[in-house]
């Protein structure tokens, strides 16, 4: 299973780096993004500091959406995913090696935005070591429930408006717990900073072991 | 002009939708006895009970809003046993998947009802239309999950892989429910805002029954409209299957009239 998964994301990260779909768009799109974010709250110093966390992962999980989306548009075109399903490649290994690329993606992503909100919101990155751990977890929880969710509306006719309706609601506690934790460790609030880490592990671990058991079935259908 | 040609399917189709099953006659029952007890709860509730020292007039939504959020969350619970019943391959049926997605839609239903009247009685109690409670967040949070689902049931599709889809993401949705209520809480004990505590009632006497009835009503409705929305999905299951094959003998009859005409 684990070379399978190794093998698929190595082909999603090979195609991501021959097209840089997500490197000219989706990277971008976050950026402005955070600039939208800043005319909507700004130019209050203060408040923008206090808020630069929630503003984010919300960022965060939007360009998620993007990158489940780009994930499985790969799998459509060209009927790919016929291939895959054919590849006799473990279910359980497909969904792993989507998901590590995605989240792989989105951890890039995550780096890039994380210096230039606190270059626009004015907000000093303390506390790295809670600011990366919560970003590996909580992007761990993104990319299982996102390459799940992206499988499950792949091969519908409106996977445009249905996956966001799927997908947000159910990452809501990720984004609550990583707001957190970004604010523990910024010291915009105090404590709780490892516990909100210990929920972002346990939602992890909830969601990649539901999708390495429930993809085999859902694969067969789209 | 298919019941023409086939006048022995005909009836047998019509008799079966005509003669009332056991069920549907248990479930016609449910709903009668549903509404008499939801017209006596609206009398009691409004005219009999007495106004409450605390809330005044306001504690008559005690007769309706407890009773929509547990049929909110008995629906909920029926739609994700089904679902799990269908995944398990010794239970799958597509019944199952059928009373899966009533039961969601009638959950959704209730949950709407719920969180408008809560709002409604938060905003004279508490001071504010909404708070970010636990249980309120939660239930927001349910409400746009299943709608998600039944989006996702809605979507055209084999019946099979549609309802496989749709239990692996009832699934999937229920075990963030636990989750969502836990990190909510967690959130707000660590930052304490103006708390806000509903105010204490007493309950009892008439109003006792008047809630108990408003639960039992509530929730035999509940059930009628599960029965009903049953029905409807297994209609609508037969008419995908047969529709098809009536039209194509419409078709194929009106062809064949045309060519008897140019015969003649």
């Amino acid at each position: 299973m684990w070379r399978d998964a190794l093998l698929v994301a190595g082909k999603d990260l090979r195609v991501e780096w021959r097209s840089r779909v997500g490197l000219n768009q989706v990277v971008p799109f976050a950026l402005a993004v955070l600039l939208l974010f800043g005319l909507a709250l700004g130019p209050d110093a203060a408040r923008l500091r206090a808020a630069t966390s929630g503003l984010f992962w919300v960022t965060v999980l939007l360009a998620a959406l993007l990158g489940v989306q780009r994930s499985f548009a790969l799998e459509s075109a060209d009927r790919a995913g016929d291939g895959l399903r054919l590849s006799g490649l473990d279910a359980g290994g497909i969904f792993v090696g989507k998901a590590a690329a995605l989240g792989f993606q989105l951890l890039v992503l995550e780096a890039v935005l994380a210096l230039v909100a606190a270059l626009l919101y004015g907000t000093p990155l303390e506390g790295v070591g809670v600011l990366a751990a919560s970003c590996v977890l909580a992007t761990a929880g993104l990319a299982a429930v996102g390459t799940f969710y992206g499988a499950l509306a792949a091969g519908t006719r409106v996977r445009e408006t249905l996956l966001p309706l799927l997908f947000f609601p159910v990452v809501a506690p990720v984004l609550l717990a990583a707001t957190k934790a970004w604010s523990a460790a910024l010291g915009r609030s105090g404590g709780g900073g490892v516990g909100w880490l210990a929920l972002l592990a346990v939602f992890a671990a909830a969601y990649v072991a539901i999708g390495t058991v429930a993809f085999g079935p859902l694969l067969e259908d789209s | 002009m298919s019941v023409a040609s086939h006048p022995v399917e005909a009836v047998a189709l019509t008799g079966r939708a005509l003669a009332p099953a056991r069920g549907a006659r248990i479930a016609s029952a449910c709903g009668l006895v549903g509404l008499v007890g939801v017209v006596l709860t609206v009398w009691l509730g409004l005219w009999v009970t007495p106004p409450d020292a605390y809330m005044g007039n306001l504690v008559r939504l005690l007769y309706i809003h407890p009773s929509m959020a547990w049929d909110a969350f008995l629906a909920y619970g029926v739609s994700f046993l089904a679902s799990a019943a269908y995944l398990w391959p010794r239970t799958r049926d597509l019944r199952l998947d059928r009373v899966a997605g009533a039961s969601a839609e009638a959950g959704v239903v209730f949950t709407g009802i719920t969180l408008v009247t809560g709002s409604l009685w938060g905003r004279p109690t508490w001071g504010v239309w909404w708070t970010w409670d636990p249980l309120l967040t939660t239930t927001a949070l349910l409400f746009v999950l299943y709608l998600g689902y039944l989006a996702l049931r809605r979507l055209p599709g084999e019946p099979e892989v549609r309802a496989r889809r749709s239990a692996i993401a009832a699934l999937v949705a229920f075990i963030d429910v636990p989750i969502v209520y836990f990190s909510v809480s967690w959130w707000r004990s660590l930052h304490q805002g103006p708390t806000i505590q509903p105010g204490r009632s007493e309950v009892h006497g008439s109003m006792a029954w008047t809630l108990l009835l408003s639960f039992v009503a509530f929730s035999l409705v509940y059930v009628w409209m599960l029965a009903e929305r049953y029905r409807l999905a297994g209609l609508q299951a037969r008419d995908e299957v047969e529709g098809l094959a009536d039209a194509l003998a419409e078709r194929r009859a009106e062809a064949g009239m045309s060519r008897a005409g140019e015969a003649s």
